[in-house]
């Protein structure tokens, strides 16, 4: 039975029925509703919920949980995810699975509160240090904030690594109608947990490996259990592709625009099609290779000055012409805009 | 046979750093760091066999878990065991 | 010293000796070590501190105390970052080893997921005072039931000899090479005192292991701290202050002795805290089921549309409303789309959140569609809602050819003029402070939105009302200022039915 939530708090109740049961976080806007739906949600499930001094605090929170073995999560958008990549970093390293929100907004440095995507780079490539990857998934309704992160919770434990929901405010504000289905919570088993039992006794949770050939075994495992996500969980949706001849590649808030764009030019006599990215981490890049088989050109839209149009021309590798158009500092695009843009990146000038 | 000592302590020859703390704060000054050196080139302590009084405070002043071990004498019956948090005034 | 529960494993030639020389064991290497230390990658049966090193004292202690407490099997230990970061080695408990600092943060946590284990935070100067003071101060004033082991020796020693907070004011250091001078970097910083402020932690105190007596107090402190977390009396702390000899370049006799006299002075020893925190019993969150407290349904009386029997003459309907903050130009919007919900249309609602929201000014966007919906941006509107002249004069240019706008106001402002939209100003702020409150302007302005584009059913209006509306008083005002709006829109303004491609009148 369907119910009207705002993406922000669509994410809390996704978290709840994958089991999550522990918070940890900081306001910012525009991601506050998370916090405060955990703050009113999660005590009363049995759940633990704290507002940290910082998201520095908070992320190093969600380590010693992740460590006990409970599914934790936190919430926050570019400043205070920032502030979170050491610890991400640490979470990778110690392989400790756990979820964390980016509401992404205009920066850089403050910027403003308005939805931007400039946070591509710093969650898909990794913006802490070391040898590392964050699995990132995107949502583009307020159903997928909740959907995504009941995955991003069984991807975490199954790779045993930070999942990163990425969104923006414009999701994170929204509000749409959310189907939810009361489920049967099925925890998966952690015998590596620090529980402070006889049992997880001999248990460590560490990053640290100072001899340099077991460091290096240690990164070979991680880059082997990468490849296996690779293989196995990239996600993404394609609408009005079969006769496609240009692809508008999109995700988040840019995908429902170009969704409409695709539509508004194929009125016009535009074949026009879309390719939405779910998971940003592993990037689609096999099913984007395929789909260039039938098209002439794709055109890349996004909240930023280019970040995700990379990894689009990594995955063609040249085979087809890649166009960019990208609106930031907290404009998003409206339809004619859109449709205006691709017209004249086509060879068909109207 | 000289009367027996109250108290024994063995080091750990290998474990020992040679910090000489124990030697410095063992009451009745029975221990000192020996003259040989062990295989980490440091000089060992050692127990001069007389006048411990088992009190412990040399392992307790030693930095290093397993380096000392003390030993007391069973006395029958009069040897007062400490009772939890109960303190043994070490002989100052 | 010793007591009767001291059974230690002794080493097999040892043994022998006791049985006949009549003397029998009193201290052993704890079993809270491990045997052989095999985390460490060379020098397995020692630990890596330098020689005279306080942390191998603290470690004694605290491992004694675990023993004779028997927590050994309900201890998690967190090893920071700094000389001790290897204390994962030694301890057989379980280990979490964490970034430089956050040993609090990482402990609240781990003990509010184990709140019956036994959580140790283990720090150094640099890791607790410096980058961690954070962490420290908040965990002590949210009176986590952790204990915290602050090893103060006054400088950094794992990356060899920089100042930490705690560096005495005159002390050299690689990065106070003329020793620290006040001018330049402040005062030593008094950890113990500094969180004896706070109201929440049980028991703080000061010891250091500069001499025999002191070694003796500090085991105490130790245990005690250990007593207090496994009787669940709150946050303990004790600052132990420690030599280092080889950063000191002191030998560790002269080191200790240089505890006593140099740093006891400036960080003097005493107990700073030690009483039970008061916790005012506040009022427990209720505990509800997961489909509660989500508004699951079950799926039996899963709550049918109220008025599907309304015919959507339209694929989809865009809605801006605009207004200031306080004008309920929100909730009008989500009202909106609860009706369009209940009439199984896809719909979705968007808040300007923006910097205008803190300004004053208010404006939502509105899709109701038979279909899925693209955009949920409305850049070119089907309808305007606008509460005030400046909302109309901001947005009335981006209606859409034959459009509506509905303005509350007495009358269209003579100089605004929007070419091919059908404009109508309704004195809805007066008419709703007629029925009793102007709280209820966006519903006299829902009532003639309905009347004018029959978009939903006002059937549906009312039922979402009175679930929404939870005064009583307030939700007979909306009623009437529903039934107001729509009379308004039949009686007094004589619009032209305007043809739309979509059929929408």
């Amino acid at each position: 039975m369907r119910q009207l939530c705002k993406g922000n708090v669509a994410v809390v109740k996704g978290a709840i029925l994958a089991g999550c049961r522990a918070y940890y976080g900081y306001p910012i806007t525009p991601a506050s509703e998370i916090a405060e739906s955990a703050a009113l949600y999660f005590p009363q499930v049995g759940g633990t919920f704290l507002q940290a001094e910082s998201e520095v605090a908070a992320i190093n929170m969600v380590y010693g949980a992740a460590a006990a073995g409970t599914r934790v999560m936190t919430g926050s958008s570019g400043p205070g995810v920032s502030l979170m990549q050491e610890g991400m970093s640490y979470l990778a390293g110690a392989e400790l699975p756990c979820v964390i929100v980016d509401v992404m907004r205009g920066g850089p440095g403050l910027g403003n509160i308005a939805p931007e995507q400039s946070d591509y780079f710093a969650m898909v490539k990794g913006g802490g240090h070391g040898n590392y990857r964050n699995i990132v998934l995107a949502p583009a309704s307020v159903q997928e904030m909740a959907d995504l992160t009941m995955l991003a919770f069984d991807l975490a434990d199954k790779y045993r690594n930070p999942v990163v929901v990425l969104t923006d405010g414009f999701v994170g504000q929204m509000m749409e109608p959310l189907d939810l289905e009361d489920r049967e919570i099925r925890l998966p088993e952690k015998p590596w947990a620090v529980q402070g039992t006889p049992e997880t006794r001999a248990n460590l949770v560490s990053s640290i490996y100072l001899e340099t050939d077991e460091l290096e075994d240690h990164q070979r495992r991680m880059e082997a259990k990468y490849m296996r996500a690779q293989q196995a969980e990239p996600r993404y949706e394609v609408c009005h592709t079969e006769d496609a001849e240009v692809l508008l590649v999109g995700y988040g808030i840019v995908s429902r625009v170009l969704l409409s764009t695709a539509e508004a030019l194929r009125q016009e006599g535009v074949k026009a099609g879309l390719f939405r990215p779910i998971t940003l981490w592993p990037f689609p890049s096999q099913a984007l290779a395929k789909a260039a088989a039938k098209v002439e050109k794709f055109v890349v839209v996004e909240l930023s000055n280019g970040q995700m149009v990379e990894d689009v021309r990594l995955a063609l590798n040249g085979k087809v012409p890649v166009e960019f158009y990208g609106r930031v500092g907290g404009n998003v695009p409206s339809v004619a805009e859109l449709q205006h843009q691709v017209l004249t990146r086509l060879a068909v000038a109207v | 046979m000289a009367e027996q000592a109250r108290g024994k302590v063995a080091v750990d020859v290998e474990e020992c750093k040679g910090c000489g703390l124990c030697v410095e704060s063992c009451p009745p000054k029975c221990l000192k760091l020996g003259p040989e050196l062990n295989s980490y080139g440091a000089h060992p302590a050692h127990y001069s066999g007389r006048d411990c009084t088992g009190c412990g405070i040399c392992f307790y002043c030693c930095p290093e878990p397993g380096a000392i071990t003390v030993y007391r004498i069973k006395t029958k019956g009069k040897f007062v065991a400490a009772t939890q948090g109960a303190e043994h005034a070490p002989a100052l | 010293m010793a007591d009767e529960n001291v059974i230690s494993v002794l080493d097999p030639e040892v043994k022998s000796e006791v049985s006949n020389n009549g003397y029998e064991l009193v201290h052993s290497k704890s079993p809270l070590f491990y045997d052989l230390y095999e985390r460490k990658s060379e020098l397995k049966h020692q630990t890596h501190y330098c020689p005279g090193c306080g942390h191998g004292v603290a470690h004694k202690l605290i491992a004694e105390a675990l023993q004779e407490l028997k927590l050994q099997d309900k201890t998690i230990f967190v090893s920071p970052v700094g000389c001790s970061v290897f204390a994962y080695c030694y301890f057989d408990v379980g280990n979490v080893q964490v970034a430089h600092g956050r040993a609090p943060a990482s402990a609240t946590a781990i003990k509010r997921s184990c709140p019956d284990k036994i959580v140790i935070s283990y720090q150094g100067d640099g890791d607790l005072a410096a980058i961690g003071t954070a962490e420290i101060v908040h965990a002590a004033n949210r009176g986590e039931k952790i204990t915290v082991f602050f090893v103060n020796n006054g400088i950094y020693g794992m990356t060899g000899g920089q100042m930490a907070p705690t560096t005495l004011v005159g002390q050299k250091s690689t990065t106070s090479p003329w020793g620290r001078r006040p001018a330049n970097e402040g005062f030593p910083l008094h950890m113990a005192e500094l969180l004896a402020t706070l109201e929440a932690p049980a028991y703080i105190e000061r010891v250091a292991l500069s001499d025999n007596k002191n070694i003796m107090k500090a085991r105490r402190a130790i245990r005690k701290a250990l007593e207090l977390q496994r009787d669940g009396a709150g946050f303990s702390f004790v600052e132990i202050l420690s030599p280092c000899p080889t950063i000191w370049s002191k030998d560790p006799v002269e080191a200790r002795r240089w505890v006593l006299e140099n740093m006891t002075p400036i960080f003097p020893l005493n107990v700073f805290r030690d009483r039970r925190p008061e916790i005012p019993v506040g009022k427990e969150p209720p505990q509800r089921t997961v489909a509660d407290v989500l508004e699951i349904a079950p799926k039996d009386r899963a709550l049918a549309p109220a008025a599907l029997k309304h015919a959507h003459r339209f694929k989809d309907v865009k809605i801006k409303i605009a207004g200031f903050g306080g004008q309920g130009v929100l909730l009008l919007g989500q009202l909106l789309i609860e009706m369009g919900m209940r009439e199984a249309l896809e719909v979705s609602w968007l808040p300007s959140y923006g910097p205008e929201m803190r300004s004053g000014s208010a404006h939502c966007h509105v899709c109701l569609s038979k279909e899925r919906i693209g955009s949920p941006l409305v850049s070119c509107p089907d309808v305007l809602v606008a509460m005030n002249e400046f909302s109309l004069r901001k947005f009335a240019h981006e209606v859409e050819n034959g459009g509506l706008i509905l303005y509350n106001g007495a009358s269209i402002p003579a100089d605004f003029a929007a070419p091919g939209t059908q404009v109508v100003a309704i004195p809805a702020a007066e008419i709703a402070d007629k029925l009793g409150s102007t709280k209820a302007t966006n519903i006299v302005m829902m009532g003639a939105l309905l009347e004018e584009t029959e978009c939903l059913a006002p059937g549906t209006a009312l039922s979402v009302l009175e679930d929404k509306v939870k005064k009583l008083d307030l939700l007979e005002i909306d009623r009437k200022a529903l039934t107001a709006g729509r009379l308004f829109i039949d009686d007094q303004a004589h619009i032209g039915a305007v043809s739309q491609p979509d059929g929408f009148a």
